[in-house]
């Protein structure tokens, strides 16, 4: 890859304490629709708060990266960085990363259409 | 552990996504100021609809939107989204959001992977759709067009909106009020109608 770009993205809450200054995830996996899940036996303790606060929202239920942004008021880049920590602390764990990646895309499309022409 | 929820919207049933999900999806709901995709997103999600904002600085040239303006600019770009299960194991993402973020990170993270896009078009301001429809074909992100309608706006025929907007003979164009979630409904399905017999192949995400 190209070396990294001079940062143009700051986040609107505090990102560099959020983040310890950092404003890239570890890993570049991480889509607004990728699925995010909690691993319900790790301990909390010791957590910043703000990924304790992102593991009790996870930890009701499977929700997608964009979903966690919203509910918890933070920047994507910033939700993104956080997720990144938790997945490499084993408190976090994600489904595959792009949509594409899964199925082919045919499938997807005959399956939304199939599902909203039954709902709508 | 105390397992408080972490913020109030979390309280509302049916925030989580079945445990039975593998798979998301993602269509754009896109278009010029006001045009009515918030409107668009909020009648078809099954969850009260989410936003994200991302304050961004950069240098003045990449805005051009932001007329006059010399060196670095702070601006906050949002984009709300909504979620449709669409069966028990696939779930479909509706993300909103103006076209002039085309050099923000996170209109590229909405445009990765997506399927499509519905444009919103008003027949008072046609022309102000062609930046975001240069946008999309840029990205190579197939499109419908829906023509949201707004009460005092004027009726044309078909075919000479069709010119107005430039539009390829396949690309659908379609009215709808997007308030409404049957007619919204309509016009979303006649984009996947239309991405599913024009593109069958397997696509590289973006
Ligand atoms: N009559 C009519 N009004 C509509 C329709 N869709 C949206 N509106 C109204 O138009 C206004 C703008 O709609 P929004 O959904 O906020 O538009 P938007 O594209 O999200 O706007 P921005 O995010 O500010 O660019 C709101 O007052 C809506 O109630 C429609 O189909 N018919
Ligand atoms: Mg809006």
């Amino acid at each position: 890859m190209t070396p990294a770009t001079p940062r143009r993205e700051r986040g609107l809450v505090r990102p560099y304490v959020v983040t310890d200054g950092r404003s890239h995830p570890t890993r570049n996996t991480f889509d607004l629709v990728t699925l995010v899940m909690a691993h319900t036996d790790r301990p909390l303790a010791g957590l910043s708060p703000e990924k304790r606060r992102m593991m009790e929202l996870c930890l009701g239920g499977a929700l997608s990266v964009a979903e966690i942004a919203g509910h918890l008021a933070l920047p994507v880049s910033v939700v993104k960085v956080l997720l990144g920590d938790l997945v490499d602390s084993g408190h976090l764990a994600t489904r595959a990363p792009i949509p594409s990646a899964q199925l082919p895309e045919a499938q997807i499309l005959q399956e939304v259409l199939d599902g909203l022409r039954a709902r709508l | 552990m105390d397992s408080a929820p972490a913020c109030d919207s979390v309280r509302d049933s049916g925030v989580y996504l079945p445990r039975t999900v593998r798979t998301a999806a993602k269509i754009l709901v896109v278009g010029h100021f006001g045009v009515g995709k918030t409107t668009f997103v909020g009648s078809l999600s099954e969850i009260r609809p989410l936003r994200t904002e991302e304050t961004m600085t950069q240098a003045g040239a990449h805005l051009d939107d932001l007329a006059g303006t010399a060196g670095k600019t702070t601006t906050t770009v949002a984009m709300d989204f909504g979620r449709i299960t669409i069966n028990e194991g696939l779930v479909l993402y509706l993300f909103g959001a103006p076209g002039q973020q085309r050099f923000t990170r996170l209109w590229l993270d909405m445009t990765r992977g997506a399927l499509g896009a519905v444009v919103l078009a008003d027949t008072r301001r046609l022309e102000q759709s062609f930046d975001v429809m240069g946008l999309l074909e840029e990205h190579d992100l197939p499109y419908a067009v829906a023509v949201n309608h707004f009460d005092d706006a004027p009726s044309y025929p078909e075919e000479e909106i069709r010119e107005a907007l430039d539009l390829l003979p396949a690309t659908p164009l379609v009215t709808c009020d997007a308030r409404d979630r049957r007619s919204a409904g309509r016009a979303l399905i006649t984009l996947v109608d239309h991405l599913l017999h024009t593109r069958t192949t397997h696509r590289e995400p973006v």
